[in-house]
């Protein structure tokens, strides 16, 4: 089994470390791999600015019960960084001040974070829509028997990790057994009404390449999944959102560690997508970590890149006009987002 | 070591427009249409290609095509029967000559 980048003590730990490796490549092979904002400024997309806030995104924590091989949080059974329930209440003060319709709640495994429901409870009261970014196995998790259920009675959206309608690809990525777990998960929440037509319950999926590729053309993919899972296993779900591999983390260590780093650098830089930039998720997102701090996205977070250029930095300074207009931090790994047909957390951008 | 092929000659696959650029220009519009969704997807096209670029051998075909494969979804497992495939009527291509043996065979023997 995987286990995390801090655990082992990995140089990759270090935030500063990935992003010394994310920009010696591009002074290295500067031609091939130009860095990320001199591109952005030939789609004169430099500065990247936010156009509001659609989606507020809280990680609650970076403990998880799975290690898999590419998690941008280096999450895992190991660590201990978890939401505090003034912060939480502080997250929700935040959203009633404003109308953003979408509280998007991740982790790690956001449901073993102690503030998890009463979050998702006060977001429902607000009116807004909840989405829970859940790994599945965690359904199966003894201590958790009644979350389904919860989810359900909630109306939360669930965004499931499955990278693959096969049990070899997909425990490759998140452990040995994960995919029977995961279906067993699928076949719960189908009980339940989540990925059956008339119900509300949305149950979406999430692709993301077993490797240092990118991933499919969404409605293809869609379709190969919904065809496969059904035929096998008798599990249905609404969408599939295609997510590419950031080169951060536990994924930067196997881009590394197998000598497809630059390849992989390069293959993205290759694949830049002007129009997959100007829609970028940064851009209509606020994200905020579990001790509080705001960021432009989850990946920015797990960098250690906060907002900046002004912009309040903590949940405890939150003002939704001044984050509205800001200046998106960007770095080499955002390439990860513009590539092809462009990634976010809700899959392909177009 | 001295090798006929580099892989990364393959990104330079472009410079062959270099010598005569209507003709460059007019094979690569003709092989981005082939390879555009049609009658086939564009994944079951990409695996044809890795099978006929195992049967020409070509190793920038191998490379290219086993990433696109990955690319568009398919699996190791899907792209392992497609160079069966291409064994397959390699094999099967010199088996059916030995009828020309026989043939010739027959008619020089008593």
């Amino acid at each position: 089994m995987t286990k995390t980048l801090q655990s082992r003590a990995n140089p990759l730990a270090a935030t500063s470390e990935q992003l010394r490796v994310l920009n010696s490549v591009a002074a290295a092979a500067a031609a091939r791999i130009p860095a990320f904002a001199t591109k952005m400024a030939g789609a004169g997309l430099d500065p990247l600015l936010a156009t509001g806030i659609t989606v507020f995104q809280i990680n609650v924590g970076k403990l998880c019960n799975q290690t898999c091989a590419h998690c941008h949080v280096d999450a895992g059974p190991d660590r201990r960084e978890v939401m505090s329930q003034e912060c939480a209440e502080l997250c929700i003060r935040a959203v009633a001040q404003t109308d953003i319709p979408t509280v998007d709640i991740t982790g790690g495994a956001p449901e073993l974070a102690p503030c998890f429901r009463w979050l998702v409870e006060r977001a429902r009261g607000l009116g807004r829509h909840v989405i829970d970014r859940c790994n599945l196995t965690i359904l199966l998790v003894p201590s958790q028997a009644d979350l389904g259920e919860f989810l359900a009675r909630q109306q939360v959206e669930i965004i499931a990790s499955l990278p693959y309608f096969r049990a070899s690809q997909t425990d490759a990525q998140r452990g040995e057994g994960v995919f029977e777990k995961s279906i067993a998960a699928l076949s719960k929440l189908n009980a339940l009404g989540y990925g059956r037509e008339g119900t509300g319950l949305q149950l979406n999926l999430v692709y993301n390449p077993v490797g240092a590729f990118l991933p499919p053309k969404q409605e293809g993919i869609e379709l190969q999944f919904k065809r496969e899972l059904e035929r096998q296993h008798g599990v249905v779900f609404n969408r599939l959102f295609t997510i590419t591999n950031m080169p951060i983390s536990r994924f930067l260590e196997f881009l590394m560690a197998s000598g497809n780093y630059e390849g992989y650098m390069e293959r993205l830089v290759n694949a830049f997508n002007a129009a997959a930039a100007a829609g970028v998720m940064c851009r209509y997102t606020i994200s905020v970590g579990w001790e509080g701090t705001l960021y432009d996205c989850d990946f920015n977070q797990m960098l250690d890149l906060p907002v900046r250029h002004g912009a309040p930095r903590h949940i405890r300074e939150f003002d939704a006009a001044a984050l509205h207009t800001r200046r998106i931090v960007t770095a080499n790994h955002c390439y990860g987002c513009t590539a092809g047909t462009g990634s976010s957390c809700s899959g392909s951008i177009y | 070591m001295e090798s006929y092929y580099h892989p990364h000659d393959l990104s330079k696959f472009a410079e062959m427009g270099q010598g005569n650029k209507e003709l460059w220009e007019k094979f690569f519009a003709y092989y981005s249409a082939v390879f555009a969704d049609g009658a086939l997807t564009e994944r079951e096209k990409a695996l044809i290609a890795l099978g006929v670029a195992h049967a020409v051998q070509c190793p920038y075909c191998i490379d290219a095509y086993t990433q696109s494969c990955l690319e568009k979804g398919s699996n190791v497992e899907e792209m392992t029967e497609a160079v069966h495939v291409a064994c397959a009527i390699r094999g099967g291509a010199s088996l059916v000559h030995g009828l020309q043996m026989r043939n010739v065979a027959q008619k020089l023997s008593m």
